[in-house]
């Protein structure tokens, strides 16, 4: 078959997307979904506080996504579920398989890649020790807790303090399990203000910086948990060690995008986001293959998701227009302080650029400057800032015109260093 | 009470009771397969490096160089009529030093003395050629292009069930604790129904000085040596094309890098001993030692690309090469299986079915032996148009469960309908991959646990990740309580 448009995930990326290329005018749409319903993971995040910045009100997740479902529906966009791409060429030739059609390919005009992202497991921390039952991600418990209906157990510990660890704390204690304490590698948490106050503060489940899990107990199901204290370098320091009693570990120690099609298109991917590099339309480097949402880098509030897709679909209905693009690539430069920023150059410079990106330590009183090769462009003061909290820089028209040579750099600069 | 009377007990689903099981299967004899775990292949045979090795370590002249040898020509075709995943990639074991280099030669002139074919030596532009991940500081290699991969739980599994399909049962979770000789063989009880047995075959891995010490025989012992291993990312599965050892020093074989019959890329083992039979945890010493012994050989193993980390116990025992006797009329052993245990089976398997022979055992061919088992899924290696007609007949075929490893519901059917058939998500994990890729089961476990429990009907809570004791899920949340 042939498609004008392919979105690789149904999901609130590809949804999304879905919706901002059709009211661009393109009427032949295919998402595909490789589970039973749309919504990706937002179906299993049933607490609120998503929506606040795209819609001005608080939904669940599943609310969130009904939202789009609905636009999906209402334009009448072809959607997909049950089906699993494995295949993806340069040529934008798509191959899913699911159990009506079997295996069968899609010639796409245009491809958005919205694939979400997984988390990491186990076996990609090397914690010693027995390998029981008990030990799940969070995003696992979270499906079975709230999708399934099942309690996996009834002492926890919960190993980083991701988004997913902290809501799954306050999810197992409101199922009747008791969270002893949630252990972060790092001085500082990965996840959200917010979420710490109302899901570990409000419930007095303690937050254990600079801890980790050395060693896990237990033949058949897991026993207990040896906890350590770590050091500067994150290595346990001898001495520490206490034992957890604990029937359940959840690990909330990182999300990984799922870039496996992306690789297979030929398209490399970058270390620090885990995504591959596009431009502010989210256009990868392969022509008519644009990527957004968590599969492109982990975001922490789907309404940035959502705005990010909208881009891919302004970006991809353009494309398929024929409509010509200009421009010399100016490159977005990752400087001091500064892990990644999304999207890594600028093509089109008469429009507002909004730069994504994260910081690489917790910076306090630091000024986010953006420079040139000659000069500082812009400056903006900020009294903190987080890795886990995603930053954003939007660069007028007329200082992307202003700037000499061909990369930009998002830098920190730290007073009182 | 009438027992059920068996011809032979094997007690111990490993790798070799498996086979050998299969191999008495082919005669018209009753052949029952006791063990104790939840699953087969629960043992050494679950954790080990999977490699077929062509035959120069053991020392000419013991059983291990010669059912070593054996085992790996009969392996290919062995592993063709079982479906089981094998590939003989070929080893290098190679050289860094003159000690090194003198070593390699004493190798290379055992292994002829022991019969491995098309052994070389290779010089340094010859095995950068072949090897060219290698360490640019290795200075020769010798080659053993006989040696090869396989999955050895996967073999276990498929002998068990190929076994079964020719009539032998396999009785689970049945931890034998008795041995009572009688007049026309044997009693055997436990932790399931007693049955006899005319011959016994003690197959039970790190546990067999316990079985042999049942019947009285207090001959040999056996110390649980621990190796620890990582497993690499499948993109990191084509870095190499053969197995590489370092050249074995006073310290042992050290750590070896090698692509798996799955391709995957795996690390290890270390070599601890250990005074607990079941310790197969893994250590922080361990896995670090395994990590810098690997980039030493290899430095452009990629960071990061660890999915999961294991152990497993080999039973070393005091003699110094494998026990394979019959302390008793009726009764073998087959104790001491450690390194190279693997490759040889299916030779040790052939091997205790002589000493049964020997034994009075009486092996009449079956004329209706089939040796074939059709591989367990395997779905995703066919071409697209043989994927369309299954899913045709199956629909449930186009339904991807584990996304990582590319697996189907109607695969995971196949897991838990076919001998010998899984009873929890390990089980199916080691028939047909599910939850075995990059994200070690995140993602599909609840679908998994879901068509386990409709498929054997047993309760969702009740799904169990290895049996007794290790359920995935406690209970109902309150909300969905009955």
């Amino acid at each position: 078959m042939k498609k004008q448009l392919v979105i690789i995930g149904g999901g609130p990326a590809g949804m999304a997307a879905a919706v901002a290329v059709r009211d661009h005018g393109i009427e032949d749409i295919l998402i595909l979904e490789r589970a039973a319903h749309p919504g990706g993971i937002l179906r299993q995040c049933i607490h609120s506080g998503f929506g606040l910045h795209k819609f001005k009100e608080e939904l669940t997740g599943p609310e969130y996504a009904w939202k789009y479902e609905q636009m999906i529906a209402e334009r009448g966009i072809e959607l997909m579920t049950g089906t699993m791409v494995i295949g993806l060429t340069q040529e934008k030739v798509v191959t899913a398989v699911n159990p009506a059609l079997g295996v069968f390919t899609v010639e796409a005009q245009a491809v958005i890649l919205a694939m979400g992202c997984r988390e990491r497991p186990r076996g990609a921390l090397n914690i010693p020790g027995t390998r029981p039952a008990g030990i799940l991600t969070a995003g696992t418990a979270q499906k079975f807790v709230n999708i399934d209906g099942y309690l996996p157990g009834k002492r926890v510990v919960i190993l980083g303090s991701g988004d997913i660890g902290l809501i799954m704390a306050r999810r197992m204690t409101l199922e009747g399990a008791k969270v002893e304490m949630v252990c972060e590698l790092l001085p500082y948490s990965g996840g959200l203000a917010r979420n710490i106050e109302q899901c570990l503060n409000d419930f007095g489940i303690p937050l254990l910086l600079s801890h980790t899990v050395t060693e896990i107990h237990g033949d058949r199901n897991l026993q207990t948990v040896t906890v350590s204290q770590v050091n500067t370098n994150r290595k346990p320091i001898p001495g520490t060690e206490r034992l957890v009693e604990c029937d359940t570990l959840l690990l909330s120690v990182g999300l990984i995008p799922e870039n496996e099609l992306t690789a297979m298109a030929g398209l490399t991917l970058e270390s620090t986001t885990g995504g591959t590099a596009v431009d502010e339309r989210r256009e990868t480097a392969i022509p008519g293959i644009f990527a957004c949402g968590n599969v492109l880098h982990v975001h922490d509030l789907v309404d940035f998701v959502s705005d990010e897709a909208e881009l891919a679909g302004h970006g991809a209905a353009a494309y398929i227009q024929g409509k010509a693009r200009k421009g010399r690539p100016l490159i977005v430069a990752a400087g001091t302080g500064v892990r990644y920023t999304v999207p890594r150059h600028v093509i089109e410079r008469s429009k507002p650029v909004k730069i994504y990106f994260r910081v690489t330590d917790v910076f306090r009183d630091a000024s986010v400057v953006v420079r040139d090769s000659r000069a500082v462009l812009f400056s903006q003061k900020k009294s903190r800032l987080a890795p886990g909290e995603m930053e954003s820089v939007t660069l007028a028209p007329e200082l992307l015109k202003r700037a000499s040579g061909d990369i930009l750099t998002v830098m920190l600069e730290v007073q009182n260093a | 009470m009438k027992l059920k009377m068996y011809d032979v007990a094997v007690i111990g689903a490993g790798v070799v009771g498996a086979l050998t099981a299969r191999e008495l299967s082919r005669y018209s004899l009753s052949v029952c397969l006791i063990e104790k775990g939840n699953d087969v292949a629960g043992g050494a045979t679950r954790a080990n490096s999977g490699i077929v090795h062509a035959g120069f370590d053991a020392e000419t002249g013991t059983l291990k160089a010669r059912l070593n040898v054996k085992g790996a020509r009969l392996m290919p075709a062995l592993a063709a009529e079982l479906g089981v995943h094998y590939r003989q990639n070929g080893s290098l074991v190679v050289g860094y030093n003159a000690a090194d280099r003198t070593e390699i030669q004493t190798l290379y002139e055992r292994g002829l003395a022991n019969g491995v074919e098309n052994l070389a030596i290779l010089d340094i532009e010859l095995l950068q050629k072949i090897e060219p991940a290698l360490s640019k500081k290795a200075i020769c290699a010798l080659y053993a292009p006989t040696a090869g991969v396989i999955c050895p739980f996967g073999l276990a599994i498929a002998a068990t069930g190929n076994a079964m399909d020719n009539g032998a049962d396999c009785l689970l979770n049945y931890e034998v604790t008795e041995l009572l000789r009688e007049a026309d063989g044997f009693r055997i009880s436990g932790s399931g129904a007693p049955i006899s047995a005319r011959f016994v075959v003690n197959a039970a891995g790190v546990f067999s000085d316990k079985i042999a010490r049942l019947i009285g025989d207090d001959s040999f012992r056996l110390r649980p040596r621990r190796g620890e291993y990582m497993l690499l990312d499948k993109v990191c599965g084509n870095l190499l094309n053969h197995t590489v050892f370092f050249t074995p020093d006073e310290k042992g074989k050290g750590v070896l890098v090698s692509p798996t019959a799955d391709g995957n890329l795996l690390l290890g083992p270390t070599s601890s001993f250990v005074t607990g039979k079941s310790d197969t945890a893994t250590t922080a010493e361990g896995l670090e030692q395994i990590l810098a012994e690997a980039y030493r050989q290899v430095p452009e193993l990629p960071a990061g690309k660890v999915i999961t980390s294991f152990a497993g116990l080999r039973a070393v025992g005091d003699t110094g090469d494998f026990i394979i006797n019959s302390p008793v009329p009726g009764f073998v052993n087959a104790a001491g299986i450690e390194s190279p245990g693997l490759t040889a089976s299916p030779a040790i398997a052939r091997y205790i079915v002589n000493l049964l022979a020997e034994n009075g055992l009486a092996l009449r061919e079956k004329p209706d032996f089939n040796p074939i088992r059709p591989a367990l899924g395997g779905f995703r290696e066919k071409t697209a148009e043989e994927q369309n007609a299954v899913i045709r007949v199956n629909p449930r075929y186009g339904n991807v469960i584990c996304r990582c490893e590319q697996v189907s519901e109607g695969e995971i059917l196949e897991a838990l309908t076919r001998n010998p058939i899984a009873h929890d998500t390990d089980g199916i994990k080691r028939r047909v991959r599910a939850g075995m890729g990059r994200c070690q089961g995140e993602f599909c476990l609840p679908s998994v646990a879901a068509v386990l429990a409709e498929e054997l009907g047993i309760p969702f809570e009740a799904v169990t990740k290895s049996g007794a004791g290790s359920k995935v899920n406690l209970r109902r949340t309150k909300g969905n309580a009955d």
